[in-house]
């Protein structure tokens, strides 16, 4: 048994490198399809990481009159803060408030002479609301229009809530979203089947042309294990070889993508490449192993049938 | 020791027969030639003993195992018993001569100290001891078919199967290739060949067998090419 294993290892490497040409077709084919599967996945990324970008971006500002006194706005922020749907409530103070604005107009000399004119702070604070997904605004902006129908009709609190102005934005937004996501997808799944079956069909043809040799290993009695073992390991050999080359050879180009993609994306993508490189080579790797091998062995069984 | 009952094989348009009706049998020891023009049905008759192709009708013996009976994971086993010698010599292009020898223990099982006893043996019994490492390419017609005999009897079979084994030879390998078939035989090995060579068969002086049209027309004990 530990012989017979031994053997076949052995065969495997001798078969590898005696059929050098045959080898290299093979490790160029599954390099390429695994490439291709890598930058789906690298694309997949940066998409995701933009879209998270872009939801961060989306909120729900409600706005205080001036004089509405904290504990109001605090009931009504830790409410908020109470619903499932919410991610994160922001807080700022009419101080804050007015700073920002101060920082905002510093080059505005009109806008910053109009506020010395007032001799009090004109600005409410406001609560900056992001949910958790972008479709979950809707209920939100709702439960803050009831807030507001509560409330004593002589003494308002909540100025304004600036959602039904961005309502459109944000729902436009969602479903390019939601769109973008199906298309990447859709577009993941066809380009995992062309791999798949390019890589299966050039494995296929590279044991075409051991037919022969197949055929007369069964000849002199060789059992089917013993002849199948090589090409298996073979397959094995150029699923990890051409992972490995997939992997270097998106080194380069990520150094030269990665500060583009920073600039547009927010994602550089070489530092993503390195801090999860563990697991991109599992992936690469792994795929290009199961690919081969089960390429290798598909292919041996049609001449190993009697 | 081969036993054909009554063998048919017809294809499946139903009309065209590779083999009629044929019965014979072999002994132990025996070298028998197998004559007769191309299409007579001999090859088929040797891939009947290998299990290689199936009968339409009728069984076919070795020592008391029905051929087509054996169940395909023992098929290994069964081939193992019988060494095997084609015209085209069908070695392992990628594997040196000694290799393609030493492959055939390998699928056997046997262990490296056997190999490497035994595969310089057969070699040398062939007179290749100096082409071990050469590639097939790199040998002659003569030298091939010697890798494939030196390959077939690697093993001790029980039986050696040689499908025109000088077909594709020039007269000198021609009467070495035979006249280490008759050397095996003489160590006890049976001996079963085709051929359309009417000097080999003149030089064995053996049992010969002749076909036509896929039935045994002649079986005579010390025969000459009659056709």
């Amino acid at each position: 048994m530990v012989t017979a294993f031994r053997r076949v290892v052995k065969a495997g490497f001798v078969g590898f490198w005696r059929n050098a040409y045959v080898s290299l077709a093979s490790i160029f084919v599954l390099t390429i399809a695994l490439f291709v599967i890598g930058a789906t996945m690298f694309l997949n990324q940066l998409l995701g990481t933009s879209l998270a970008t872009l939801q961060s971006k989306v909120d729900i500002n409600v706005y205080f009159v001036p004089d509405a006194p904290l504990e109001e706005i605090n009931r009504i922020k830790a409410a908020v803060e109470a619903l499932p749907d919410v991610a994160e409530v922001k807080f700022t103070s009419r101080e804050d408030a007015l700073a920002e604005y101060r920082e905002r107009n510093k080059d505005n000399t009109i806008a910053l002479q109009a506020l010395e004119e007032l001799d009090e702070n004109p600005l409410g604070a406001n609560l900056a609301i992001q949910a958790k997904e972008t479709s979950q605004y809707e209920s939100v902006a709702r439960f803050l229009d009831e807030q507001r129908e509560l409330e004593q009709p002589q003494t308002p609190i909540i100025d304004e809530i600036n959602f039904a102005r961005n309502k459109d934005s944000i729902d436009t937004l969602t479903s390019i979203i939601k769109a973008t996501e199906r298309a990447s997808f859709i577009i993941l799944g066809i380009l995992l089947i062309a791999a798949v079956l390019i890589t299966f069909n050039t494995i296929r043809l590279a044991i075409y042309t051991s037919r022969e040799e197949i055929a007369i290993m069964r000849l002199v009695g060789a059992s089917n294990m013993f002849i199948r073992g090589p090409f298996m390991l073979q397959g094995i050999m150029y699923g990890f070889i051409s992972g490995v080359l997939a992997l270097l050879l998106f080194y380069p180009l990520l150094i030269w993508v990665g500060p583009r993609t920073a600039a547009f994306f927010e994602l550089n993508l070489f530092d993503y490449y390195l801090v999860h490189f563990g697991e991109i080579f599992g992936v690469l790797v792994g795929i290009g192993v199961v690919l081969g091998l089960v390429s290798s062995t598909l292919a041996v069984a049609r001449y190993l049938r009697t | 020791m081969i036993y054909f009952d009554n063998v048919s094989k017809i294809y499946n348009d139903g009309r065209s027969a590779a083999l009629q009706e044929v019965t014979f049998q072999v002994a132990p020891k025996e070298f028998v030639s197998i004559v007769g023009h191309s299409g007579a049905g001999k090859t088929t008759l040797l891939k009947m003993i290998i299990a290689e192709d199936r009968p339409s009708h009728g069984q076919v013996f070795f020592e008391s195992l029905d051929v087509h009976r054996i169940p395909k994971t023992k098929l290994p086993n069964y081939r193992r018993k019988i060494g095997t010698i084609f015209q085209d010599f069908k070695l392992l292009p990628h594997k040196t001569a000694y290799e393609n020898v030493a492959f055939a223990m390998e699928a056997n099982g046997r262990t490296d100290a056997e190999i490497a006893e035994n595969v310089p043996h057969a070699l040398s019994l062939v007179d290749l001891d100096d082409k071990a490492w050469n590639f097939p390419s790199e040998l002659s017609g003569g030298e091939k078919q010697r890798v494939a005999i030196a390959r077939a009897i690697v093993n001790q079979p029980d039986i050696i199967i040689a499908d025109e084994p000088t077909g594709n030879l020039d007269p000198i390998a021609t009467y070495e290739v035979v006249q280490i078939l008759r050397k095996i035989n003489d160590l006890g090995t049976t001996v079963i060949m085709t051929t359309h060579n009417k000097g080999v068969i003149d030089e064995i002086e053996r049992r010969v067998i002749t076909m036509d049209g896929g039935r045994i027309v002649r079986d005579d004990s010390t025969g000459k090419y009659v056709l």
